[in-house]
């Protein structure tokens, strides 16, 4: 039987950067097959290869046994690919008919079309338990639904092979345990499934067949029950790697920083932030856990001074802060509050500049980095060069601008940075985010290192594994509110997942109503 | 005082015609992600092309015709620079608006010699108004024959034109498979790419229509609301479109209301010169010509809440991870 996709010596070079190189892949039809990598490995390369976004320089691919030649999407999506991209490729504005129609409209005129869709869109939800309502307005919906939307719209054109990027970044634990669900009716309707991600637990949990990518290059092909994490991580990276922290019990003492009823609107006169009180102690790590977008990064923003607050106080550094009389990030950071933002790109770097100037932002009208007139570059190069052996950047070049480095060094630039002032209160948004494997381990130990250190750290992170391996205490954001606290040694996945939806209580009391009865 | 008011009302007509021409091609650029400041642009250099026709060949047609021509090539421009090479879709209109407006008067010159303008348009030069039947017989009845013989009867073509383009744009936007694509490469232009559709055939195609309605709004300035080119003689149309299109939220039906008021304080404005008005004295004109602008500001910034435009719009397209 040939196979449903089959790579044939795949290569893709962008310049000097050799993003694939003689990829060979076979995915046996009606299977879920894993392709996992870190960032930059190249499984986003050979994605829109056979999407059709790229052309490769050699090689070729097979689809059911016969040569396919995919210039475009457009012959992708004939060939039976689907594709369900990391960032939805959906018009926010259309309702779910519309977006499932658009190119492949079936007719200059919408009416016979949407007529069609209609019909079409019932049966598949039916056949695969996809129901949604198509005359939703996209926006309206929950991510977990427009996914949906994302896999419907594939569906829809014929699609035989479906491509998933990274589909759980946006999802709560239980509506990713909804979405490998539903690969698993497609799955068994004869559907092909390449599953791209770099979560090895989503692996373990869905896959069937796993494929490494490392530096470009496919390096190993396992069966999933015949392999296990720690092999793949090995194998991703290279290089053997713990994927645990080691922590001692943490050793809270005084307060050093406490909000409350922290609230906060956005330009629309939303509320984004609602009533949020919260109490970070000395060498303590307080998790925030919650899905993107629920309220995290407002409070970054607003407990380091960068928004203020509109009501509430701050207690920090025995000064107080109110929507009347609040500090800015500067102020803040001069009473030793540090702050790695969420964004590196946007708020954490100036990407333009060269490693050591960015290695001084925020920090820059120091006396420290400056003579009388200039800036005292002399200074500024010697510090960066031993902050870059320290944290082990690569490479440790102080004049290559930052936009050069990879996300992992560029993360150590900014942690660096912030963590070398000596702070006593240190915002951490997203410290691992884009990071490779092997960085992540060092970023993990130099938290820990801080907190053992006495100073007081708020994590916020919406990798449900980085918050409990890391957080002594744990607090979970739902809709701008603060929804559950729990001491970190009784948190796990389904509980944290639960209170991540607000569906915790409810749980609680559907459980009882079922004792009772 | 009825008499008065359906004069006005004609007047509004024939002052909002070239609007409604030009913010329904603004509305198709700006639905299609493409910025365009160069509807003024557009419509001085339609309204010269179609009046040197026009003057050449003795034909409003033939004028017309030409200035659609012109209108298009400039409208081809800026999807040159905006589309195929990502270029600033400001300064490529600002860039279109100035040129025009030299060239104009420039080429005018040096073809007919007559200080920048073109020679006078007579008879099939120009769009000649249209009387319809029984108009003179009804004209008597009141009220009913008064609006039909007054106000719908005696307009030329493109005035009718101008009105019919807003059901018919209406159709094409919400109910075509090229106006659903349309809508979709100004919101999310990914979203078309991945769906195997090419965005920038669609902005090519959304700018010829504008560049066509255009042409037939600079080819009613002068070959139908006038009798000839004059240097400038778009006057701010294309802005004063461009506002009427961001109050109407670019949707048809609010845009060509817009367009309608617009119109009508022009004609008010026309009819208020030198008029006294007691307590007052008189207003100046251009108290009045200034309310438009005026009125765009207020009512956005007050009452209408925000106008959200096309997500995508004035942003060039670059495939992902390029």
């Amino acid at each position: 039987m040939p196979y449903a996709i089959e790579l044939r010596d795949i290569s893709k070079r962008f310049g000097a950067v050799q993003a694939n190189k003689d990829i060979c892949l076979q995915v046996p039809a009606g299977t879920v097959h894993g392709i996992i990598g870190e960032n930059g490995a190249g499984k986003s390369t050979l994605m829109s290869i056979i999407y059709g976004f790229y052309e490769a320089d050699t090689g070729h691919i097979e689809v059911d046994g016969k040569q396919v030649d995919i210039r475009s999407s457009q012959d992708a999506i004939n060939a039976g690919i689907g594709m369900v991209h990391q960032h939805f490729m959906l018009v926010e504005n259309f309702s779910v008919l519309e977006n499932v129609i658009l190119g492949a409209e079936g007719g200059a005129l919408l009416k016979n079309g949407i007529d069609t869709a209609r019909i079409e869109l019932q049966r598949l939800a039916h056949e695969y338990s996809l129901d949604i309502d198509v005359d939703a307005i996209v926006e309206d919906l929950p991510v977990g639904l427009q996914q949906r939307v994302e896999i419907l719209k594939a569906l829809y054109r014929g699609a035989r092979i479906l491509i998933l990027d990274e589909p759980t970044g946006v999802l709560t634990p239980q509506e990713a345990d909804h979405l490998f669900r539903i690969l698993k009716a497609l799955k068994d309707q004869g559907v092909t499934v390449l599953l791209i991600t770099h979560k090895l637990r989503e692996i373990m949990a869905s896959t069937d067949n796993v494929s490494v990518m490392r530096q470009g290059e496919m390096v190993a092909h396992r069966e999933t029950a015949q392999t296990s994490k720690e092999e793949l991580a090995e194998l991703m990276v290279g290089k053997k790697v713990r994927l645990t922290v080691d922590k001692d019990e943490a050793q809270p003492s005084e307060v050093l920083l406490s909000a409350q009823n922290l609230s906060q609107f956005d330009s629309q006169g939303v509320k984004r932030l609602k009533n949020v009180s919260l109490e970070l102690r000395a060498g303590e790590i307080l998790g925030i856990a919650g899905v993107s977008g629920n309220g995290q990064s407002e409070l970054l923003n607003v407990l380091s001074g960068i928004v203020p607050m509109d009501e509430g106080e701050i207690h920090f550094a025995g000064q107080v802060m109110t929507a009347k009389a609040p500090k800015d990030a500067a102020q803040m950071r001069d009473l030793k509050m540090a702050h790695v933002p969420e964004d590196r790109h946007k708020m954490g770097l100036v990407t333009g500049f060269e490693a050591y100037e960015a290695a001084v932002l925020g920090y820059h009208n120091s006396p420290a980095y400056n003579g009388k007139i200039l800036m005292d570059r002399k200074t500024m190069l010697d510090e960066c060069n031993e902050r870059m052996a320290a944290w082990d950047v690569r490479p440790p070049n102080p004049h290559l601008k930052t936009a050069n480095f990879s996300g992992g060094n560029q993360q150590k630039i900014v942690i660096a940075r912030e963590v070398e002032q000596n702070p006593d209160v240190l915002l951490i948004g997203q410290p691992t985010r884009g990071v490779d494997i092997g960085a992540i381990e060092n970023i993990h130990e130099q938290i820990v290192k801080l907190r053992d250190a006495g100073k007081a750290i708020l994590l916020v992170s919406v990798e449900l594994d980085e918050i409990m391996a890391l957080s002594d205490r744990i607090i979970v954001m739902f809709d701008g509110a603060v929804v559950g606290e729990l001491d970190a040694k009784d948190a796990d996945e389904r509980t944290l997942g639960l209170m991540m939806a607000n569906a915790y209580n409810e749980e609680q009391g559907e459980e009882q109503e079922g004792v009772s009865a | 005082m009825f008499e008065t008011l359906i004069l006005m009302l004609d007047a509004t007509m024939r002052v909002s015609t070239p609007l409604i021409f030009a913010a329904l091609a603004g509305l198709y650029s700006e639905r299609a992600g493409i910025v365009d400041i160069g509807l003024e642009g557009k419509i001085l250099g339609s309204a010269f092309a179609a009046a040197a026709g026009a003057a050449v060949f003795g034909s409003a047609w033939i004028g017309l015709c030409f200035g659609i021509m012109a209108s298009v090539s400039l409208a081809m421009i800026h999807g040159f620079a905006c589309i195929t090479h990502r270029g600033d879709h400001i300064v490529s209109g600002v860039a279109i608006n100035t040129i025009v407006a030299g060239l104009t008067v420039t080429l005018s010159m040096d073809w007919f010699g007559m200080g920048g303008q073109t020679p006078a348009l007579t008879g099939d030069a120009r769009f000649l108004d249209i009387t319809f039947p029984f108009a003179d017989a009804l004209e008597s009845v009141p009220v009913i024959g008064s609006i039909y013989s007054n106000l719908l009867s005696g307009h030329n073509i493109l005035v009718y034109l101008a009105f019919a383009m807003v059901p018919v744009t209406y159709w094409v936007i919400y109910k075509t498979r090229f106006g659903l694509r349309l809508r979709a490469v100004g919101e999310n232009p990914h979203a078309v790419d991945t769906a195997g559709i090419s965005v920038a055939f669609i902005r090519y195609r959304a700018l010829i229509v504008c560049g066509i309605l255009c042409g037939l709004a600079g080819a009613y300035l002068s070959t139908a609301h006038n009798a000839g080119f004059l240097k400038d003689m778009s006057a701010g149309k294309g802005y004063m479109a461009l506002a009427a299109l961001i109050f109407g939220k670019w949707r048809p039906v609010p845009v060509l209301l817009a367009c309608l008021l617009f119109g009508f304080l022009d004609a008010v404005a026309v009819r208020m010169q030198g008029v006294e008005i007691p307590g007052i004295g008189e207003v100046p004109v251009q108290a009045i010509e200034v309310l438009p602008y005026v009125l765009t500001v207020l009512l956005l910034a007050g009452f209408i809440g925000k106008a959200v435009g096309p997500k995508a719009v004035g942003r060039p397209y670059v495939k992902e991870r390029a």
